[in-house]
């Protein structure tokens, strides 16, 4: 398994280490690919298939987030059948749930050509409200498109907390809590990283929700600031959103090597004190 | 690995159902009784998580004994076992057996697919919502669902039973006073042969699990055969005698054996694949229920030739004869040295155990099913790796259909004809609907004519749901692997006489792969949804041939598995040969 290996992306031939997957021999190579479910800092879900590209020799497309690639692999991603494929996932999502919040779909649709209007409007399953049972996030099921990222952060790929799953089975498959609990009465610890990884907005801050709701949340008006939390030794990287002189929410970069974009409930929710006094909070 | 458990205890009924499975607490952290020391010392961690793979087990041991997983039942699984209650809380609701909502002492599952449907099953549905009231509602004591196809076809219409604390049975022909009575005794089993009775030919046992009359007909010449001549020979017969899966994907078995058998580990395992859920197929039960020693023997020579000690059977959790079938042959084969530390004295160690599943076709899908032996949700890996790389608990893992199990005991017993047999399951609108073996070669004309038809059908769905409607053309073509044949698949051939309306079972089968999708991939979880609405659109007239097809094509191309990739081919089929909608 040692030695260098070669692909050919759209004709064009790149060089990979071992045990790189097609998504990454793509981008070395320059090449776009959409993905939704995958995220560097998680165990690749496979589940979204918006990365499916063809293989030659593949009887099927395969997803390029989670295959290796193999030495000699022929590889196209701008192929009638790629392009039909990730155009109908689109407008299956966009049929399923509500896609305001996730900007990268929309503008993915927009790329692919994708039409959610063809398929009638007689699906009869009900839609979900967004439930609001703690002070700090939200769940809208409605927005969830079940790429698995929650889970995975909560449980083998971050916080080990294991506090929600996916549940029931097929077109009824659902995030949840076991028997459905309210969050503060689940093992949820408040990490918050669930919200941090959620491609759609479906988990979100309690702060961004409440402001969107009143039409007051305007993330072109706002500045991010990077500074170090400072309520414990961990250090952890801040990323802080200021809007109108008021902190608004508190992430972190995924790409820091130590804490991949993780905090703990303090230094993600623990900053409204920092206004206490001023506006009456 | 800290987890909070739900705030409800288990009650002791409860507690027994669970501890019948993993015997009683020892310490305070697996829920039992706290002494000092248990301050002093922590026990479960890795311990008890090695046992995950008895979660599905325990499940079921609730749903027998109690009629339902309670939040406080649940808490104590997870404290035994050490596992997250949201994870468990997943599993068991993926599983159709299971319920987590409900605490009901009998819960009726009526079949209304494609065989039962039109065989009177419509009319018991009015009857037992006239009975009870509306599907999924409770009278007090019973409650009903309807169910995809219970592998009962030869005897529709069928419903299966759970009685908490009484067990689980299976009625055939049903009607209102036969799904009330216990259980009923043995129907004939119905079955024929055109040609050589080779998998057929004990079917008519007077007891199917008396491993003497096994023997006095041939039975365990095969793995006496394969213990003098050794492994690498073994997989040369397969091999030599060209046998291909029989679970429908066709793979050469020969060549599984001896991937597994190739693999550097140190732990193998084989893996029986009982849990056909089909539509339109019946042969496994059949194989199970009338030669369950077959598939006992079966799995022995695909244990010692893959180097395996460990076999495993997943059994469909609605096939109660079938189980109860197996488990008698594999203690009658254990007593009489077939199966232990020691086979037949030749220094082979191998051991079977039965895993019974809980209500998911998919987990027929064979990553699928390792995950359900795992303890987890029934969702289907993605592949590569393969399983005779990565399989069962990571090992390398030869799966192998029943029916592929029985031929190859067959072909190393040197029965003649054994590498040129297949079976078949005919029913639908015949006059006697069963398993018919044949030859390949074989056509659907002539396996109809032996089933009795009267007068052609209009339509013939070939392989199950995830087969195809064949043209009348096809009916008169030889029946093999690769064309001109059309797809074995399951081997199913159901028949639809002119009275039946086509609309209603081509809208049948999309409603079974929506329903049966495990959820995980978009392209399967919303696709077969989008077909099922556009299906429906298109039979009430509107021109939906075009999107049909583009929904058809992401599910083939870009599904993960199986299921999701064959999901189109039958309503594909009946849309080109103008069965279904405008079209006519
Ligand atoms: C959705 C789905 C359901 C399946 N169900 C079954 C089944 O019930 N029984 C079976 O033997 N194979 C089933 N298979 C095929 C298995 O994945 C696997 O190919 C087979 O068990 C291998 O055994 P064989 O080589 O002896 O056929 C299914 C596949 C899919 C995709
Ligand atoms: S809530 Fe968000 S992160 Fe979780 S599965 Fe749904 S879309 Fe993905
Ligand atoms: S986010 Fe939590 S873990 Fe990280 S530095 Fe702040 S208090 Fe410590
Ligand atoms: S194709 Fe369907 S059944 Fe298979 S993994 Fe995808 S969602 Fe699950
Ligand atoms: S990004 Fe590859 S499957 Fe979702």
């Amino acid at each position: 398994m040692t030695g260098r290996r070669t692909v050919e992306v759209d004709g064009t031939a790149v060089a990979i280490e071992p045990g790189a997957t097609i998504l990454d021999a793509c981008r070395a190579g320059g090449v776009d690919v959409p993905t939704l479910c995958y995220l560097e800092t998680l165990t690749p879900a496979n589940a979204c298939r918006l990365c499916s590209v063809e293989v030659e020799g593949s009887r099927t497309l395969v997803p390029a987030c989670s295959r290796i690639a193999e030495d000699g692999m022929v590889i196209r991603t701008a192929t009638d059948r790629v392009r039909h494929a990730r155009r109908m996932i689109l407008e299956f999502l966009a049929v399923a749930v509500d896609l305001t919040t996730a900007p990268e779909l929309l503008e993915a649709m927009a790329v692919y050509g994708a039409d959610p209007s063809r398929y009638g409007t007689d699906d009869g399953s009900p839609r979900p409200d967004a439930v609001v049972d703690n002070d700090l996030y939200v769940r809208d099921l409605d927005k969830c498109v079940l790429c698995y990222r929650c889970v995975e952060a909560c449980g083998d790929d971050a916080q080990h907390t294991y506090a929600i799953t996916i549940a029931d089975r097929g077109a009824a498959a659902r995030v949840a809590t076991e028997f459905d609990v309210a969050l503060p009465d689940s093992a949820c610890v408040f990490c918050g990283n669930c919200v941090a990884v959620c491609p759609t907005g479906a988990l979100m801050v309690k702060t961004e929700f409440d402001m969107r709701v009143a039409g007051t949340w305007h993330e072109e008006a706002q500045t991010v600031t990077r500074t170090v939390c400072g309520y414990c030794g961990v250090g952890c990287n801040l990323d802080v959103h200021v809007q109108d002189g008021a902190i608004v929410k508190v992430t972190s970069p995924f790409d820091h090597d130590v804490t991949a974009g993780n905090l703990c409930i303090k230094g993600r929710f623990g900053w409204t004190h920092v206004r206490a006094g001023v506006d009456g909070a | 690995m800290d987890i909070r458990l739900p705030m409800a205890a288990a009650t002791v009924d409860e507690r027994r159902a669970v501890d019948r499975i993993l015997g009683p607490p020892t310490t305070g952290w697996e829920g039992g009784e706290r002494r000092r020391v248990d301050g002093h010392v922590a026990t479960g961690g890795h311990a008890a998580r090695a046992r995950r793979h008895l979660l599905l087990p325990v499940l079921h041991a609730l749903q027998d004994d109690i009629g339902g997983i309670s939040d406080g039942a649940l808490g104590y699984v997870c404290e035994r076992l050490t596992i997250p209650p949201a994870e468990a809380y997943g599993v068991a609701t993926f599983y159709g057996l299971l319920s987590v909502s409900e605490v009901s002492p009998t819960v009726i599952h009526l079949c209304d697919d494609i065989v039962c449907r039109t065989s009177g099953a419509k009319e018991l549905f009015t009857a037992l919502a006239d009975a009870i009231g509306p599907e999924g509602s409770s009278d007090g004591t019973r409650t009903w669902h309807r169910s995809n196809c219970l592998g009962q076809c030869d005897a529709a219409p069928a419903a299966f039973v759970q009685e908490a604390g009484v067990g689980r049975r299976v009625v055939v022909r049903a009607d209102l006073d036969r799904l009330a009575a216990g259980p009923i005794d043995g129907r004939d089993p119905a079955y024929a042969a055109i040609g050589d009775a080779v998998l057929t030919a004990r079917f008519g046992a007077p007891d199917p699990a008396d491993l003497d009359a096994y023997r006095a007909v041939g039975g365990y010449r095969g793995l006496r055969r394969a213990l003098e001549v050794g492994p690498d020979a073994v997989i040369a017969i397969v091999e030599a005698a060209g046998l291909r899966g029989r679970g429908g994907a066709a793979f050469p078995t020969g060549r599984k054996w001896r991937a597994v058998a190739d693999e550097e580990a140190t732990e193998r395992y084989v893996v029986c694949n009982a849990d056909e859920s089909e539509p339109g197929t019946f042969k496994d039960r059949m194989l199970m229920e009338r030669d369950p020693f077959s598939v006992v023997e079966g799995l022995t020579i695909a244990g010692h030739a893959t180097g395996a000690t460990k076999g495993f059977i997943y059994v469909r959790g609605e096939y109660p004869d079938a189980e109860d079938r197996l488990r008698a042959a594999i203690a009658a084969a254990e007593a009489a040295g077939y199966l232990g530390d020691d086979v037949l004295g030749s220094g082979f160690p191998f051991r079977i155990e039965v895993r019974r599943g809980a209500g998911a076709y998919i987990c027929g899908e064979e990553t699928a099913l390792f995950e359900s032996i795992e303890g987890r949700r029934g969702e289907p890996r993605a592949k590569p790796p393969y399983p005779t790389t990565v399989g069962l608990f990571g090992r390398p893992t030869a799966v192998n259909n029943v029916e592929t199990l029985a031929a190859a005991v067959a072909i190393v017993a040197e029965v003649p004809g054994a590498a040129d047999t297949k079976l078949f399951c005919v029913s639908g609108d015949v006059d006697a609907a069963g398993v018919v073996e044949a030859p390949f070669g074989v056509t659907v004309r002539e396996l109809l004519t032996v089933a009795g038809s009267s007068h052609p059908p209009q339509a013939v769905l070939f392989g199950g749901a995830a087969g195809r409607f064949l043209a009348p053309a096809e009916w008169d073509v030889p029946l093999g692997y690769g064309p001109p044949s059309p797809p074995m698949g399951s081997g199913a051939v159901v028949a639809f006489g002119p009275g039946v309306d086509m609309d209603d079972i081509v809208q049948r089968i999309a409603e079974f792969f929506r329903d049966e999708s495990c959820g995980q991939c978009v392209p399967c979880r919303e696709g077969t949804v989008r077909q099922d609405e556009t299906l429906r659109r298109l039979v009430a007239g509107a021109d939906e041939r075009g999107l049909l097809d583009e929904i058809a094509q992401v599910m083939r191309d870009a599904s993960i598995c199986g299921l999701g990739q064959t999901a189109a081919e039958a309503v594909s089929s009946a849309i080109a040969l103008g069965l279904v909608g405008g079209a006519r």
